[in-house]
């Protein structure tokens, strides 16, 4: 440990009250020591700034060109991006109060090759842009990627599993993501203080024997002291010396961000996580509001602006990857509020002005904001947070008291869009899902894909009889529940091995702890049409209708049958038993540097392409249809009201499902209430009610369907209609018109 | 306004009775105060012209359940009630089988349930037994919703095959009981519409003593009941009216004087008997 001379307290600490978090780095303690709880309405809010606004018209005006011009503005083609690859970028320099951006210019794509080249290539190729012979042939000929690295140690398996789309998503050709940077680390500490810790960790790796372990992890650690290093020379780059702590608020925040800067210049990751800063940010606002250096207005104004270059991080995709996240998402997710252990509320007026930036530069997908609920919030906050959900739905709901007890730690934030991860020593390697739905055709099948009629799956005698017996069908499931199991752990493990080799995050390792808490994320989608199809078996008598192939390509159930989604026990308790099912069978598995396992009931636009993939399933969902999102129940199960849907979702077990169990929930405003005060109670009592029988995660959407489909019809009138999919927020008319298809036509709860 | 006379200990020794439930709804949040289970029972005498759920017309049919099975599902949504929510039982006409509504309310209460009856008064009368089951219902009811159709007797017998003077006069009766309502009103295009008939309603609300109206609503008139209509095949004899426009909403509203009937902002269920 660095031990640090306290009479020697920075300036930048003053007016602080000093804790651990002066020896060590330790930001939770600085937070807990030093936030200001805030308990009052929005009513002291400010609006945007001259300044802002002029900003904000100009970035609005570079994402229509953005939009007119294909979805991508400009791209790189040939300069490798790294922390300090771009000289510093504006949209307006002498307005800008937060600066920095991914590349030279705004919206400037820069080119990533180490997840894979190929990918890059069709990336540019998609919009039409031509990469760079040169760097096409340091990266095909001598500097091998993640994705080279992946499929050099795919077994046949895998690769079929992947082709068939059994197991759909896998990053093993762009970077993983997932890993949320502990940004105020910068702002707090200054860079030279974390070269400093870290200096001290790699000292300490080990006992002096040289083992495979120790070597990587001297490795890594001595990346990530460089990357803090390039840290310091862009922010120089930029005029500021973030060596030393954030003096000012301003300063804070632009330090933070500088950290961010450093992980999106590096890192395409599936998902980009700001982490959790609001109260860190509040602590520097709050001193420089009491010490008279800004007003509220100027407080916003930093806000503000820190919130617009969220909205402006890009990555340069391929076609392949847009159809199943669509709408150009990289989950900058902020998540905010919650309670400490000591049982405080975490709410302070900067989670109020991070609202408020929706109202003062429009809705906007980004950052995806994500308020850690309990029933224990402020009043005025809960309703102020309602009353911007149904403004502009944009915001996600999760729950706390379910994931700090889960995760044994008030400081935490949500790594991707809805995954818990302690954000001072916890990562996720990320890991896609599996396609539950699928398996269970393989087992009526015998591992043929229904689709292809090739084998895949493990060849067991398929289910001949007319009727599907529920024991016979059960045992065969068993198997290729297995089989699935087997094959997604392991080309996990493949992958995560290869991206540490060859696509290391190390600017966000460093403004992590050395020593990690890894977890092993895993995930399920088409989870409601697997239980319901399990339940029709079950109960409903199903017939089987085979194609020339012999293949069940359509199914008859003779009775009804009970379907997730009506808090009724015996559909519900499938479709918990299927997810402790699949986990505990992934479990037994080796997995990658001592990681723990975790799964997820979660989508995001993804529901359509697996949908697409999948034939009809014997709960009468037809081939091609897609699932329904995340954990929600298959569309037109519910039968008993919005309540007793949410209350099936909840008895998913989070216990199991640590990385998240998403539900997206659509609603009319006049469902909620004749007028504004009503609906916010209505979604504050909704939202208690929800998170009280351990609901884990909650999107809420408030318009009518009318709005959709004219919103289809007429993009041009809508440019910041946004909508929450499972896990993230959209505008809408970035999705592809399947999935707009697909939006409209979910269940939204409509009182008549 | 507590009635002494209710006892539970007479019923519980009987047989259960036996509720016709249409359906259940378990997001009622414009179905009484706060978040509600909503039981919607079957049976009504009412051919309201503009009813959009015809569907709930017919007696005595309809999935059969108990109080206790109604109460022990309602109570799983418990969490989602806040200080407000609770339990509304609406129809069809729920006062048609005000015996098992009876039985439901009573047993809610003792379980500290909130109670909130939707109505639209029409089998009220002062004649036994009806009215003492009527009274002891009052008793065991935090709040009622009460729709007027017409404010005129010969207009409410042409829109609903009903006079209106028996509804009025359950208001009467609930108001000098100190039991709190919501008064509603379907503002429908060429039948309910009407400027003159609308100030005599809100004159007739504003009359209402006691201070018993903690809301007054406009409901305006939607077409998404038609197609039960079609799929009955039963002749729908608002073909063509469209919903009223926001103005014509906003002029009943200010006749209705909605803004005056503002209880509700503070409205509590009573405590538990």
């Amino acid at each position: 440990m660095i031990t640090v001379d306290k009479t020697e307290t920075p300036k930048a600490w003053k007016g602080f009250k000093g804790g651990h978090w002066q020896e060590e780095i330790n930001i939770r303690d600085f937070i807990q020591n030093n936030f200001t709880q805030y308990n009052g309405d929005e009513s002291f809010l400010a609006g945007p700034t001259e300044a802002t606004k002029i900003l904000n018209d100009k970035v609005l005006a570079l994402k229509k060109k953005e939009r007119e011009a294909g979805g991508v503005l400009d791209a790189d083609t040939s300069v490798v991006s790294t922390i300090t690859s771009h000289a510093p970028g504006y949209i307006d320099k002498d307005l800008e109060k937060i600066v920095g951006l991914q590349t030279d210019k705004p919206l400037k794509r820069a080119f990533m090759p180490f997840g894979g080249i190929r990918m890059a290539d069709d990336a540019l190729k998609s919009y039409g842009y031509k990469l760079d012979p040169e760097q096409d042939k340091i990266f095909t000929e001598y500097r091998k990627t993640h994705n080279q690295g992946v499929f050099d140690v795919y077994t046949p398996e895998m690769r079929k599993a992947r082709h068939y789309k059994i197991i759909t998503g896998l990053p093993d050709a762009y970077a993983r993501g997932r890993i949320i940077p502990d940004l105020p680390r910068v702002a707090v500490y200054g860079i030279d203080r974390l070269m400093k810790d870290k200096a001290n960790d790699f000292e300490h790796i080990g006992d002096g024997e040289l083992t495979d372990e120790v070597i990587r992890l001297r490795e890594e650690v001595s990346d990530q002291y460089r990357a803090l290093k390039d840290m310091k020379d862009m922010a120089a780059s930029y005029g500021y010396d973030i060596s030393r702590p954030a003096e000012t608020a301003q300063e804070a925040v632009q330090w933070m961000y500088f950290g961010y800067l450093a992980a999106i210049k590096t890192q395409n990751g599936a998902a980009m996580s700001v982490g959790r800063i609001d109260t860190t940010m509040d602590i520097f606002i709050q001193r420089d509001l009491d010490n008279g250096v800004i007003d509220e207005d100027q407080a916003q104004e930093i806000i503000d602006q820190f919130v617009m270059k969220l909205r402006m991080v890009r990555f340069i995709r391929t076609e392949e990857y847009n159809s199943l996240f669509s709408g150009d998402p990289i989950w900058a997710t902020l998540s905010m509020c919650g309670f400490g252990l000591d049982g405080r509320h975490h709410v302070t007026k900067t989670a109020f002005r991070i609202l408020k930036t929706l109202d003062n530069m429009g809705a906007a997908p980004e950052p995806n904001i994500t308020i850690l609920w309990g029933d224990r919030l402020p009043e005025d906050f809960k309703r102020y947070a309602t009353q911007v959900s149904i403004d502009s739905s944009t915001i996600q709901y999760e729950n706390d008291d379910l994931m700090r007890v889960q995760w044994g730690t008030d400081y935490y934030g949500i790594a991707c869009c809805v995954s818990a991860q302690p954000v001072a020593d916890g990562i996720q390697y990320f890991g896609a899902r599996a396609n539950l739905a699928k398996a269970i055709l393989y087992a009526i099948n015998g591992g043929r894909d229904e689709i292809a009629g090739d084998q895949v799956g493990p060849a067991y005698e398929p289910i001949k009889s007319e009727y599907i017996d529920y024991d016979e069908f059960m045992k065969k499931f068993d198997k290729q529940m297995d089989w699935l199991a087997d094959t997604y752990v392991n080309s996990l493990n493949a992958i995560h091995y290869m991206h540490d080799k060859y696509y290391y995050e190390a600017a966000e390792l460093a403004l992590k702890d050395t020593d990690l808490n890894r977890t092993f994320a895993t995930g399920i989608s088409g989870l409601s049409h697997a239980a319901d199809s399990l339940s029709a078996i079950k109960y409903g008598h199903v017939k089987v209708i085979r194609d020339e192939r012999g293949i069940a390509v359509d199914f008859k159930a003779d009775n009804d049958f009970p379907r997730y989604g009506n808090n009724d026990d015996r559909a519900d308790d499938i479709a918990k038993w299927l997810v402790k099912e699949l986990y505990t069978k992934m479990n037994t598995h080796h997995l990658y540097r001592g990681a723990k396992l975790s799964t997820s009931v979660l989508t995001i636009t993804s529901n359509v392409v697996y949908g697409k993939n999948t034939g009809t399933t014997p709960n009468g969902r037809q081939k091609g249809e897609p699932f329904s999102p995340g954990a929600n129940p298959a569309y037109g199960a519910e039968k008993s009201g919005a309540l007793a849907s949410l209350l099936s979702t909840a008895k998913l077990p989070y216990r199991y499902a640590t990385d998240g169990i998403s539900n997206t929930f659509g609603v009319t405003p006049n469902t909620l209430g004749h007028d504004m005060e009503s609906r916010k109670d209505t979604l504050v009592n909704m939202l208690d009610g929800y998170m009280t029988n351990d609901g884990m995660h909650l999107n809420i959407n408030v318009f009518n369907k009318d709005t959709l489909i004219d919103a289809q019809k007429h993009p041009e009138n809508y440019p910041t209609l946004t909508v929450r999919v499972s896990g993230y927020c959209v505008y809408f008319a970035d999705l592809t018109k399947e999935q707009q298809d697909d939006v409209i036509s979910r269940t939204f709860f409509d009182k008549m | 306004m507590a009635n002494s006379k209710v006892s539970t200990t007479e019923q519980s020794t009987k047989e259960p009775l036996i509720g016709y439930v249409h359906s259940i709804e378990t997001f009622g949040s414009v179905d009484g105060p706060g978040i509600r289970y909503v039981a919607f029972l079957q049976g009504c005498h009412m051919r309201c012209q503009y009813c959009h759920n015809p569907d709930t017309w017919k007696l005595n049919v309809g999935d059969q359940m108990t109080a206790d099975e109604i109460l022990e599902d309602a109570q799983k949504y418990r969490a989602f009630w806040g200080k407000t929510g609770g339990l509304t039982v609406s129809g069809g006409e729920s006062l048609v089988q005000i015996d098992f509504i009876l039985e439901l309310f009573e047993k809610a209460k003792a379980m500290d349930i909130s109670t909130c009856l939707d109505t639209s008064g029409q089998p009220f009368t002062r004649e036994q037994p009806f009215f003492d089951k009527f009274e002891r219902l009052m008793a065991v009811t935090d709040i009622s919703l009460v729709d007027i159709k017409h404010i005129n007797s010969a207009e409410h017998k042409k829109l609903t095959q009903y006079g209106n003077e028996n509804i009025l006069d359950m208001i009467q009766y609930m108001a000098a009981h100190h039991h709190d309502m919501w008064i509603r009103h379907v503002l429908v295009p060429q039948r309910t519409d009407n400027d003159k008939y609308l100030a005599e309603l809100g004159d007739y609300i504003a009359k209402i003593p006691n201070n018993v109206v903690q809301k007054v609503e406009v409901l305006p008139y939607h077409t998404l009941g038609v197609k039960k209509y079609h799929e009955m095949k039963i002749k729908y004899r608002l073909e063509g009216i469209e919903s009223p426009t926001p103005d014509r909403v906003a002029n009943a509203e200010k006749l209705l004087h909605t803004k005056d009937y503002t209880g509700y902002k503070t409205w509590m269920p009573l405590p538990k008997i």
